[in-house]
């Protein structure tokens, strides 16, 4: 998955990651030679003594280590630039990604977990390429190039070499190979702490109220014991790293002296190269090493790799049609023809059979116990679930056929949990309709009966609003949410128990301002008050996922048993 | 509930460069494991030490080889004086001043005995030194992982602590990523960085040591490149500090505006707003590169240049070494030592630059975490707590004024008193402060002035803790955690026993539902709560309540989302609950307020009318017109809820 990311996403920068290769090259060989230069020096130059040689070596091996730090530079230029594009266009991609997903995915994955992806997971895969393409590029143009100069030297001390080499990668192969499962449990954990941190943000006044900040904490230290475990795990392997390649390394450039000097004493090698030699040796296991750093990033780097790649490779179960319909004729009419729907596994559907037609103008009510299945029938229309079957049709269109986009702009959808996003009354209400005129958004404040305190609100339209709209009271929330939809002039009204924080007057006279704005639109309305839907042309009485009553007040009343007993418990709520 | 505005509400974006400071504390942070810092201090110290004298037994392996070298090169019989002549006379100066430096024995090659002698030494040396250096890193990650441990922990207590206000201002998303994101690459950044830049720093001066010891003049050569090493790291630094602190912050916000755009998932899709969304969303993803960016180049020129330090460094003394050893003041194993040395402090040095944009990045993050941890608490407990007699709930407040912003008032010089025992309902149009004042009851926030009492003990002068656990209180918002139903119930009593949590549940109709769910009580409910529904929820925060046995009882909009046949028996249940409790109820319904001892009516945060539905309605105040506004109409038998002309509020 790592490698399939990092393909993936580092493709448009591949010239750019190629010149970094390249440059990284030329300062690699640029370093490689000065050991050679140096060589130069010792045998050329001090063995001879020739003070000459020696200055004039010197001034090259001074142009070199120019020509070094500019390929350096530039190619750290390039490399944190491509790096950082990379970790960019994951975030973008992920982000694109969950947008298009339904309900069921985002629930699937849970909020925090995808928060978590689209951020810190991200970060992990971007150290990972900003590490490698700014300093472990070089490694292996190091080692490589270091092989060929050492061998330059001389041909028979390569052997160390290649024990060296094999001993060093095994040693560090074994220790990396067991730390993954331990990072693999580590992200899992970080998850576990930062849900339970997020639960505890979100829940802060529950937890207050309850007293349970003891009982939080408690939750909260097994959750970072858990991952301390596991982090001490994963960091005494990590430990054992760098004194295994020390030792490796060490004992090399004892071994090159030990064996080289029989090879000199022979007269097989000068003691210049000797010197050289053992300079490149550690050049290649210093190569090795830093490849090590990047080793050890690996692990926890493809564990979030994965978990990257599971969002990115879930499909939306919102399917959009192969062949969309671009243009509806506007009538503005719902239809459900038989309509169920069941969550997948479960045993019960959720709803069954229903049928039923709203024509422009017309209103419909659902009414029923709780639990019965009217959020969720809501919910079909917009396509935030799709049945399981029959179908819904919106001007006599599925509306699985129909563009998604051009679906929504005919919808105005107000949520049970009347949620408010961060920015202004004013950014709330243009939400759906960023065109809308400042008298457009008072029309529609004053059908939702919000004209009034928003105009003493300071700013007024400009008032600001804290994310989830916790910044006001329920009932106001309630009423901005309902003049959002308003704004979009809808022919396609859903509202989901919208009026349950409106004291009834505020109810009565919100749906009278509302018939006006309404007669060219099909509304549907779930409502747990008999007085909310009164006026309903049309009321559907769900039980259990199932339309037990059909019809107007008057005639459910004395035809449906479930509606009569609705009405005689509001009588003894609200009645005197 | 606050009414900050969101522009000022999150914490200051450009920061002053508390680099220093921030990472003394970090480092501070460390102090109660000093015994173990002082342990992986020592080892450290000795490890290096052994690493340093290194290079130097190789130099004397250098000068054997070197030596045989040269003696085989001088016919056996001649003596060294007789050679260094002899060169002399060749004028071969230089050769001659090196000879007579160095331990020559004429006619005899390697001495391989003495070699072996030292490379095994060597050895020994290293293999000490990787053990301590091992046994070192072992205790630092001991020490890195529980102080990591422990600045959670004290993250996520400082959390409880906060006051709710804070809450209220800060976007969720934005102190997420606070507590997740900056709080785990401080945990990378000393884990990745601790070790190494410890060994590095002590590898410098063990090297430095060795240099003076071989060649004062080479030493004072290679020594130049320390103060120009730091001054360029500081200079470059200087200019990344801002760069990283610039990308947690970016980091923040996009993780607020993701956090806010996932929880609000449905609404960005229905309304349209996905590509708008997109836009804010790379925007703040392309300052966010910008910064982490600009961040990366800056601090990765750090280890080029240093590299470049050395390399100069390594020139010099290769040319004034090799110079040297021409003219024989230094042998040619020592000069080999010193590059060798050279390379070892360079290497320390790169190192420790190539940590420079971890560090940097690790201070910017834990600087974020520090500011979570200073921000203002809420006022502590007393630490002499009034005890109060005995436990009615009688609840006064007297002149009780709260606003959250200093010129908007919420709650303006108000007066109440609830008997033990008695219903008080509270009614006044949306806005008017209703669930302000039972948060104020709550100690949620603190009064401005005036003050209010549980049987006679002022709220201040009672822990908190003290105070909620005689509450019950059900919100508007229906929070549960992520767990199964029956630990949701549990959660208002800890300790509650199976049959008190059933019955808790069959007394809030939650029992019902629950039966007929697949997995019970067992059915895990997710955060959002997608698998049961808004009323279901509401029950189940009912149903906590009603376990948590209250002698107070807040009930804040507590049944709107449940269907009315369910909320009557609700209702019943609650009202069984209630006749021993004191409680305070914020509803719409008629038959709650007019059954209530006492009716608070509130407008723009002040009790404008009080007394029972009988007396207020014979008052024909704003009541009365509250009333025939909200509930003449309301009855179904009239048919029609005639919308009321008279907007009066």
């Amino acid at each position: 998955m790592l490698i399939r990311l990092l393909r993936r996403f580092l493709r448009p920068y591949r010239a750019a990651l190629a010149a970094v290769v390249a440059l990284q090259m030329l300062a690699t060989m640029a370093s490689l030679y000065l050991p050679s230069l140096n060589a130069d020096i010792i045998d050329n130059g001090v063995a001879k003594g020739d003070t000459h040689y020696i200055v004039a070596t010197g001034a090259w091996m001074l142009l070199v280590t120019l020509v070094q730090i500019t390929c350096s530079i530039v190619a750290v230029y390039l490399g944190a630039r491509s790096a950082m594009r990379f970790g960019r266009d994951v975030r973008a991609a992920i982000f694109h990604r969950v947008g298009q997903f339904c309900a069921r995915e985002v629930n699937g994955f849970g909020a925090p977990s995808l928060i978590t992806r689209n951020t810190n997971d991200v970060q992990q895969v971007q150290m990972l390429v900003v590490t490698s393409a700014t300093m472990m590029i070089a490694a292996p143009v190091m080692s490589i190039g270091g092989v060929i100069m050492a061998l330059r030297e001389d041909v028979g001390l390569s052997w160390l070499m290649m024990v060296a080499v094999p001993v060093l990668l095994t040693a560090i192969g074994l220790i990396v190979s067991r730390m993954v499962p331990q990072f693999r449990a580590m992200q899992s954990r970080i998850d576990v702490v930062n849900r339970v941190l997020r639960e505890q943000i979100s829940g802060i006044r529950v937890v207050r109220a309850f007293v349970r900040e003891p009982h939080e904490t408690a939750r909260f230290a097994v959750a970072n014991a858990e991952l301390t475990r596991t982090a001490l795990r994963a960091g005494r392997l990590m430990v054992l790293i760098f004194p295994t390649v020390m030792l490796v390394l060490n004992a090399s450039s004892v071994a090159v002296l030990w064996f080289g000097a029989g090879r000199v004493d022979s007269g097989q090698m000068q003691i210049g190269a000797l010197t050289a030699f053992l300079a490149y040796l550690l050049q290649i296991l210093m190569a090795v090493m830093m490849a090590t750093f990047m080793a050890i990033m690996i692990p926890r780097a493809s564990v979030c790799a994965d978990r990257i790649g599971e969002v990115l490779d879930t499909e939306s179960s919102l399917r959009p049609p192969s062949e969309p319909v671009m243009t509806l004729p506007g009538r503005g009419e719902l239809e459900l023809r038989g309509v169920s729907f069941h969550y997948p596994g479960a045993s019960e559907p959720v709803l069954h059979d229903i049928s039923f037609t709203v024509r422009a103008g017309q209103t419909t009510a659902i009414i029923g116990a709780t639990g019965s299945g009217k959020s969720t029938l809501l919910s079909l229309v917009p396509r935030l679930i799709d049945v399981t079957a029959g179908s819904v049709l919106v001007d006599g269109i599925d509306v699985r056929a129909i563009e998604p986009d051009l679906l929504w702009s005919r919808i105005g959808l107000v949520p049970q949990r009347a949620y408010l996003f961060s920015g202004t009354v004013a950014s709330n209400l243009r939400y759906g309709n960023p065109a809308a005129t400042d008298a457009e958004l008072w029309e529609a404040l004053s059908v939702a009966q919000a004209r009034d305190f928003v105009a003493a609100m300071p700013g007024q339209l400009e008032a600001p609003i804290a994310q989830g709209g916790s910044n006001v009271s329920g009932g106001q929330r309630q009423r901005l949410s309902i003049a959002r939809a308003l704004v979009r002039k809808p022919q396609i009204c859903l509202f989901d128990d919208a009026f349950s924080a409106l004291d009834l007057a505020t109810d009565a006279r919100l749906r009278a301002a509302l018939g006006p704005l309404t007669e060219q639109a099909a509304v549907l309305i779930v409502a747990q008050r008999v007085s909310t839907i009164i006026d309903a042309d049309q009321i559907i009485v769900l039980e259990g996922g199932r339309v037990v009553g059909l019809g107007r007040h008057d005639e459910l009343v004395q035809t449906c048993p479930a509606y009569a007993e609705i009405v005689s418990s509001q009588l003894g709520l609200d009645a005197a | 509930m606050g009414h900050g505005p969101m522009a000022g509400a999150a914490m200051p974006v450009e920061k002053s460069l508390d680099f220093w400071p921030s990472a003394r504390r970090l480092a501070r942070r460390l102090a109660p494991e000093r015994l173990r810092v002082l342990a992986v201090l020592t080892l450290a110290l000795v490890s290096v030490t052994l690493t340093a004298l290194g290079p130097r037994l190789l130099g004397h392996a250098t000068n054997i080889i070197f030596a045989g070298v040269i003696g085989k090169n001088i016919p056996a019989g001649v003596s060294v004086s007789q050679a260094e002549a002899a060169a002399r006379a060749a004028g071969n100066t230089n050769f001659a001043d090196m000879l007579a430096s160095i331990h020559v024995v004429p006619g005899v090659g390697i001495d391989f005995t003495a070699l072996r002698q030292v490379l095994t030494l060597v050895m020994a040396l290293y293999l000490a030194a990787s053990t301590l250096s091992w046994l070192q890193g072992y205790l630092l990650n001991d020490v890195v992982q529980a102080s990591v441990y422990r600045l959670r922990a004290d993250v996520e207590d400082k959390l409880h602590r906060l006051p709710l206000g804070f809450f209220d201002r800060q976007p969720r998303g934005e102190l997420l990523s606070r507590v997740t994101n900056d709080v785990d690459n401080i945990s990378q950044t000393l884990q990745q960085s601790l070790s190494q830049l410890l060994t590095s720093l002590l590898s410098v001066i063990g090297v430095v040591t060795m240099m003076v010891l071989i060649s004062p003049l080479l030493a004072a050569i290679a020594l130049v490149s320390i103060p120009a090493s730091m001054l360029v790291t500081a200079l470059i630094a200087k200019r990344s500090q801002p760069q990283f602190i610039a990308t947690w912050t970016h980091t923040g916000t996009l993780n607020a505006q993701i956090e806010e755009a996932y929880t609000g998932h449905d609404l960005v899709k229905v309304f349209g707003r996905r590509r708008e969304i997109e836009a804010i969303f790379e925007a703040t993803n392309a300052e966010l590169y910008e910064a982490s960016f600009a961040a990366q180049f800056i601090s990765g020129i750090i280890m080029p240049t240093l590299m470049f330090i050395g390399n100069l460094n390594y020139v010099a003394i290769a040319v004034v070494g090799g110079l040297r050893v021409a003219t024989g003041s230094l042998s040619l194993g020592d000069v080999q030592a010193f590059i060798q040395y050279s390379r070892q402090f360079t290497q320390p040095l790169t190192q420790i630059a190539s940590m420079a944009n971890l560090l940097q990045s690790g201070v910017a993050s834990a600087e974020r975490v520090f500011e979570l941890l200073d921000a203002d608490e809420q006022v502590p407990d007393t630490d002499r707590p009034v005890r109060a007699g005995v436990r009615r709930g009688r609840v006064a407040l007297d002149r009780v004024s709260f606003r959250y912003l200093p010129d908007q008032p919420l709650i303006e010089d108000l007066s109440m008193l609830a008997e033990p025992g008695h219903t008080v309902a509270i009614v006044g149009p949306t806005g008017a402060g209703k669930t302000t004042l039972v948060n104020l009851i709550m100690r949620f926030y603190e009064i401005d002035s005036g003050r209010i009492t549980l049987d006679g003990v002022d709220i201040t002068a009672m822990p908190r803790a003290e105070l909620r656990r005689q509450v019950g209180m059900v919100l508007q918002d229906t929070w549960l955690f992520g767990g199964t139903i029956r630990d949701n119930i549990a959660y208002g009593r800890p300790g509650a026993t199976e049959a008190e949590i059933l019955a808790a549940a069959e007394a809030t109709y939650v029992d019902r539902f629950v039966r007929a769910l697949p997995h019970g009580y067992d059915t895990v409910i997710d955060e959002e709560g997608s698998n049961i529904s808004t009323g279901e929820r509401q029950l189940i925060t009912i149903a906590r309540a009603f376990l948590a046995d209250p002698s107070l009882l807040i009930l804040d909009e507590a049944t709107s989302s449940v269907d009315t046949r369910t909320e009557l028996l609700v209702q019943r249940a609650m009202a069984a609950l209630r006749t021993e409790r004191t409680s305070f109820v914020i509803a719409h319904r008629l038959s709650t307020i007019r059954d209530a001892d006492l009716i608070l009516v509130m407008q723009s945060g002040r009790i404008v009318e009080q007394g029972t539905h009988a007396g207020l309605l014979a008052a024909e105040g704003a009541y009365f017109r509250l009333y025939s506004a909200q509930f003449a109409g309301a009855v179904v038998e009239e048919e029609r809820p005639a919308p009321v002309a008279d907007q009066h509020r």
